[in-house]
């Protein structure tokens, strides 16, 4: 699986994420509340509706649309309405770039 | 577009589907992230400030009302019970849904389960049916929460001030989910992994009014029932007027909030009894943002909607010519000016599908 270089690190601000959009797919990619950078599908798994107007706290990041719930590390769906598991992608920092393996 | 069709089966559901409305993007303004993430932040405080506010006022307007029970002087305190428990649990249930009036999630859950049993509605089904009324709001065919259809059966609107239709709907779909599970129309939007949910807590809601009904009979008195049950009824009257005001008489099958919701300015007691939701338009604009911090946003997006009603009255006052006039004229809505800072509404937005957005008369 390819690596994609996606972002700088000072593009993400701590404890929040942006969307990345890579060969007709969409991403979301996390900047954790431990420092770490995450990367998950793109979009939420209950509707067609991009995560990137969410909201991150701690490991859990919320829909905007229905306040579906999931752990951005691990992908699990954490709250109703969402119940379906999100896709997570490898992530490595280089420098200042935040790397993802789509 | 002519005669609507609301079933969750109809011609008009289908259509929604097949033209692209269900799956088209809705209009949101502008807000800076950071501003926005601030807006979004959870806090307990301000719940828990009102949730205790809200318990604290029930047991003292109750204890008060069966101290001076059956004399009438009991009456306003039972006014003052019921509209705590038949319209204030309307906002808490709606806004614990979403999961936002507290940090704590056990918290949202245990407030979320109170106020659907004293609204009378099913804590696994409703919540559902709420997410489907943020998706597609005032999609007809596809909303499963349309207060006010069209034309408006004017008798059941007055009658439901009273709760009466609510509560005759609920007594048998109460007693069929507790013997088997969702309805049918349920079924369409409540995923297959949640029926035996839905069975459980009707079967929990069930045993709670058994128990208080055999208590009024064993002691002859209606009391038990004053307390739980009947302000259903006798204090439905707030949640049904400010429901109301939420999206009557405005546009449906638009995906733009500021054509189909209305914000009302309140004075402070509605406000607290409904929770600030009468920030209609931004609440839907922006899920996520707590009720606590709906004003703010208001402020930061007003000159992108329509002006606010200024207050209950003159939001009645907008909404019931409107009403009465689609009792005639089905299609008619009314289309609120913009203020010239907004972003005009995007109208190719809406007429893409022939006949779904009719011309305001
Ligand atoms: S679209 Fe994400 S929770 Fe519904």
């Amino acid at each position: 699986m390819p690596w994609i270089d996606a972002c700088a690190t000072e593009d993400i601000d701590a404890e929040d994420l942006i969307r990345f959009d890579h060969g007709g797919a969409t991403y979301a990619i996390y900047h954790g509340v431990d420092s770490k950078f995450y990367a998950t599908a793109g979009k939420c798994t209950h509707e067609d509706v991009h995560l990137s107007g969410g909201l991150v706290m701690d490991y859990v990041v919320e829909c905007p649309k229905h306040n579906g719930q999931f752990d951005y590390r691990t992908g699990e769906a954490k709250r109703l309405p969402a119940c379906v598991n999100l896709k997570t992608f490898p992530v490595k920092v280089e420098g200042d770039r935040v790397w993802i393996e789509v | 577009m002519g005669k609507r069709d609301y079933s969750l089966f109809g011609p008009d559901a289908k259509r929604a589907v097949e033209s692209g409305l269900t799956a088209a993007e809705w209009y949101h303004s502008e807000v800076p992230r950071k501003v926005m993430k601030e807006l979004m932040t959870r806090s307990d405080g301000p719940a828990i400030r009102d949730t205790v506010l809200l318990y604290g006022l029930m047991v003292l307007f109750a204890a008060l009302g069966i101290a001076l029970w059956p004399s009438w002087w009991s009456a306003p305190f039972w006014l003052a019970y019921g509209v705590l428990y038949g319209s204030a649990s309307d906002s808490r249930w709606h806004e614990c849904s979403h999961g936002t009036a507290f940090r704590t999630p056990w918290m949202n859950d245990l407030v979320y389960q109170i106020a659907s049993f004293m609204i009378m509605r099913n804590s696994a089904t409703w919540r559902w049916s709420h997410a489907r009324h943020h998706s597609e709001t005032y999609f007809v065919g596809r909303d499963p929460e349309i207060a006010i259809m069209r034309p408006t059966e004017m008798a059941k609107l007055i009658l439901n001030f009273a709760g009466i239709l609510d509560v005759l709907k609920f007594i048998p779909n109460l007693v069929q989910n507790a013997l088997t599970g969702p309805t049918a129309a349920e079924r369409t939007f409540v995923p297959q992994a949640e029926w035996p949910k839905v069975q459980r807590v009707a079967q929990v809601h069930l045993c709670i009014y058994l128990a208080t009904l055999a208590l009024a009979v064993a002691t002859q008195s209606i009391l038990p029932l004053m307390i739980v049950g009947l302000p259903r009824l006798y204090g439905a009257w707030h949640h049904v007027m400010t429901g109301l005001l939420q999206h009557g008489g405005l546009a449906d099958n638009v995906i733009d909030h500021r054509l189909n919701s209305r914000t009302v300015l309140m004075n402070p007691i509605s406000r607290f009894i409904y929770w600030n939701m009468n920030y209609h338009v931004e609440h839907h604009m922006f899920p996520m943002v707590p009720y606590h911090a709906l004003p703010r946003l208001h402020e930061i997006i007003k000159d992108d909607l329509p002006a606010p009603n200024r207050s209950i009255a003159e939001g009645f006052r907008e909404m019931w010519p409107a009403i009465k006039r689609q009792l005639a004229h089905e299609d008619y809505f009314l289309k609120r000016d913009l203020p010239a800072t907004a972003k005009p509404y995007r109208e190719d937005f809406h007429q893409y599908v022939p006949g779904m957005m009719p011309a305001a008369e």
